[in-house]
């Protein structure tokens, strides 16, 4: 096991510098000049030279990404091309936001996924199994920015029971209001991922209700219950861990859509005008933390699959048994 | 199209009473929005916008959003524009310029004290011009003060400027330039201002707020804190308004969502004379555009009055040139290249082109200008020119048009106010170039009297038009919408100011 962590480490590291590199190049090509960002429309070419010196624009690529690099090992994300103002401290704030509203998202998809996905299997040939199946298809097909307006139309416009958006400016000093701000998106975000879950969920579960060993438990006289409690849980577990592990990372994503709707501010929002304003530093800045934050979840799901199949831990980690 | 024209007469007088009792540099406007009454001293003002700074430096990338909050609010120039388009002392106790007019000496008023506790002294004001005209600047107002030559400071309340050419907006010009304390660090997150509020905290990405500064030395603001909310998305901004998250939102870029509101006796909507014009930009250097008949046919071929109520459904003006309504040299010149299809297709003929032309129109990727695109392209076709529409990005468009020069015609939105003397300067992207209008633009510069400087800018705007030098085609309304609970706001919010000290909420 332990073998196995550490390759996976280095595997980690490796997949974080490959990202990078793709990260800085692809920013690279999109068209436009970022001193322009800089400097204002009236600005006259020595204006606009100081501009891109300033931000370092004119230097050859090898040497910016180099310094990029250097500045990564640092922990120092440089500073924003616009607001001239240094990134990492800005995304640890923001993090603040993205963070509670992915993991609480996260939790309640989860909640909703977990027997919904269940039942769908379980009464799979019902007619509120079929519809389950029905309604989370439709899910899927949702866009999240739809679910976010209907939700505010009705809680926050007609109802007047929650904030439309925004977020209170004292952060978490008073919990009550922030999680009253986070409420709506939270639920815009968790039911659309619910829906994928779901699926999954109901296919693994169809497995393993299906299963020989599960029918083998009931014939030894386990109950139903007992039966998927002890026999069913784990290997239905293993699939869906994996799965989770990429669900998280695209709720991260559909937190860009979401914070706007919102206008909370968070990471979403920070890389959405980042791009619009050619603001690399801030653009790479957050793409390297989501990215790393992306892996190390992929990382953490790997591990749990193997704490919970001891087959996976046997046959592909480092070490024979 | 005279709605933007009528004064507001129910708040104007008690507007005008409270001018009375702050002549020494409260508001001084008699044109604020909302009905008043009674009013909470100590009230919060939340206000909506989708302008955020980048960052708290109007001299280093700030940005729209700095001005809109900071511009009055917290920073002072030695001079204010007023929301209608006025300028008048601020700073400056007085000022007296020399014979030639070279010398300014500004004295500054007495017991100005910045938000540090720090006593204003004419080498703050030294510092703060030359932060603006300092090589690192990027301020936009950078160029506007390139005729400074030096600047001395005889004693702490006299300063004494002195320029290389003569400048008869070297005064407007100073109502852009922040008074700043020359000890202050860290301007880009922090402030050291003399305004009515100092800065209470900036949450980036979503609030910034002021508290009222106690030590001000003129009336204090009607308010005692003001919250700015910042929105990327229209919609998110509106549905704010609806559940009283803020009071008023500076500026809404759509007619769409103005019905709500419109209908709606806890909300007033108002719509005021903004500096914003739509062009269509011809590059008059180049074939087919360098004929005035061919800019006069296609200025006439347009419908824009259709297409304003299209775009803002009756809210807008036309204006026919590129002078807005609040600067002095307005007049309507909507008359020069009137409406005129068949007018349209004479011009065209006598120019040799007979039937038409093609067309390449590079228009930015965001609102309004795909839509205006697509109407200009409907109306030209019906005099036979064939509109091809290239959509470019902001960034593209300030690379291929305004740096390279290499576009036929084009749309933008040009948003500062006194910007015709664009005009005068055939480098300019648009190459117009005509040296009696360079020469009226640099002699009204040089002008010893505002109204020689308004005669002749006068006559450089009925030229511009008569030439067709571009097509204006609307002047966008500047829409405030507010909760019927406040008054005294700014409704024209000239280059984005947001004066936010004259707000009362009852």
């Amino acid at each position: 096991m332990t073998v196995y962590i550490l390759r996976r480490l280095a595997f980690l590291a490796a997949s974080l510098l490959l990202a990078s590199v793709v990260l800085f190049l692809l920013l690279r090509l999109l068209p436009g000049d970022p001193a322009n960002a800089l400097a204002s429309v009236g600005a006259s070419p020595e204006q606009l030279a100081a501009a891109r010196q300033e931000i370092g624009s004119d230097r050859p690529l090898p040497e910016q990404f180099v310094t990029w690099l250097h500045s990564l090992a640092t922990f120092d994300l440089g500073n924003s091309f616009v607001s001239t103002l240094p990134v990492g401290p800005e995304i640890a704030t923001r993090i603040e936001v993205t963070g509670p509203l992915t993991l609480l998202a996260f939790a309640l998809a989860l909640l909703i996924a977990l027997p919904v996905g269940f039942l769908a299997a379980h009464r799979a040939n019902t007619w509120y199994g079929l519809i389950l199946n029905g309604v989370s298809q439709l899910g899927i097909a949702v866009p999240v920015f739809w679910v976010g307006m209907i939700l505010v139309t009705v809680f926050a416009l007609h109802l007047g029971v929650l904030p439309a958006g925004g977020f209170p400016q004292d952060g978490w000093a008073d919990p009550v209001e922030a999680l009253r701000s986070l409420a709506l998106p939270v639920v815009t975000v968790a039911v659309v991922m619910s829906a994928s879950l779901i699926r999954y969920v109901r296919s693994a579960s169809l497995d393993v209700l299906g299963s020989d060993y599960l029918r083998t438990a009931r014939a030894l006289g386990s109950s139903f219950g007992e039966a998927v409690r002890r026999h069913g849980l784990r290997n239905g577990a293993v699939p869906v861990v994996a799965v989770l592990g990429i669900e998280l990372a695209s709720t991260l994503l559909g937190a860009v859509v979401v914070e706007t709707v919102f206008a909370l501010p968070g990471l979403g929002s920070m890389l959405s005008q980042a791009v619009a304003q050619h603001d690399y530093p801030t653009i790479q800045g957050v793409l390297f933390v989501t990215t790393l934050a992306v892996l190390v979840i992929g990382f953490l799901a790997d591990l749990a699959q193997r704490l919970i199949d001891p087959r996976l831990r046997s046959t592909l980690s480092g070490g024979k048994p | 199209m005279n709605r933007t024209a009528t004064p507001l007469a129910g708040a104007a007088l008690v507007v005008a009473i409270s001018v009375a009792l702050t002549a020494c540099g409260g508001g001084t406007s008699n044109q604020k929005g909302g009905a008043s009454g009674s009013f909470d001293k100590d009230a919060t003002v939340s206000i909506g916008s989708l302008y955020e700074p980048q960052n708290l430096d109007n001299t280093g990338g700030g940005g729209q959003g700095v001005t809109e909050a900071l511009n009055g609010n917290v920073y002072e120039g030695l001079f204010r524009l007023t929301d209608q388009g006025k300028v008048e002392k601020l700073l400056a106790e007085s000022y007296t310029v020399s014979p030639d007019g070279l010398t300014y000496t500004f004295k500054l008023r007495d017991g100005v004290k910045f938000h540090s506790g720090r006593a204003l002294d004419s080498a703050d004001v030294k510092y703060s011009i030359e932060k603006v005209t300092g090589e690192s600047s990027q301020s936009a107002r950078k160029s506007s003060l390139e005729a400074v030559k030096s600047i001395a400071t005889p004693d702490p309340r006299t300063v004494e400027v002195t320029l290389k050419t003569k400048s008869i907006s070297f005064v407007y010009n100073l109502s852009y330039v922040w008074i700043i304390d020359a000890e202050a660090k860290n301007l880009k997150t922090s402030e050291d201002g003399t305004g009515p509020y100092e800065l209470d905290r900036w949450n980036r990405g979503s609030a910034l707020s002021l508290d009222r500064y106690a030590g001000y030395w003129g009336s204090p603001a009607q308010n005692k804190k003001v919250v700015f909310h910042y929105y990327k998305d229209a919609t998110a901004l509106n549905n704010a308004l609806l559940t009283n998250a803020v009071d008023v939102v500076t500026s809404e870029q759509s007619p769409d969502a103005l019905d709500q509101f419109k209908n709606n006796p806890a909300y007033k909507v108002n719509s005021g004379d903004s500096t914003t014009k739509l062009l269509l930009a011809f590059n008059d250097r180049v074939k087919p555009f360098d004929d005035v008949k061919v800019r006069k046919a296609v200025s006439s071929a347009i419908d824009n009055k259709k297409l304003l109520e299209s775009v803002w459904g009756g809210y807008g003006k036309l204006i026919g040139s590129m002078v807005p309504p609040t600067d002095p040299w307005y007049e309507d010149l909507t008359g020069v290249n009137p409406y005129d299809p068949a007018l349209a297709k004479k011009q065209l003929a006598e120019a040799g082109y007979p039937d038409g032309f093609d067309l390449t129109l590079d228009t930015p990727n965001y609102d309004p200008h795909p839509t205006a695109a697509t109407f200009i392209k409907s109306q030209l076709a019906k005099v036979g020119i064939n509109v091809k529409i290239n959509v470019i990005t902001p960034d593209e468009w300030y690379t291929k048009v305004y740096q390279n020069h290499d576009f036929s015609a084009t749309l933008q939105e040009h948003v500062n106010d006194r910007d015709i003397v664009w005009y005068g300067d055939p480098d300019f992207y648009w190459g117009y170039d005509n040296k009696q209008v360079t020469q009226w633009v640099e002699e009204a510069e040089q002008s010893d009297t505002t109204a020689r400087q308004t005669e002749l800018l006068k006559k450089v705007n009925q030229r511009i038009a008569q030439d067709a030098a571009s097509d204006w085609l609307y002047l966008y309304p500047q829409i405030v919408v507010a909760s019927s609970k406040l008054s005294g706001y700014p409704l024209n919010g000239l280059n984005s100011q947001f004066y936010a000290y004259d707000i009362k909420k009852s």
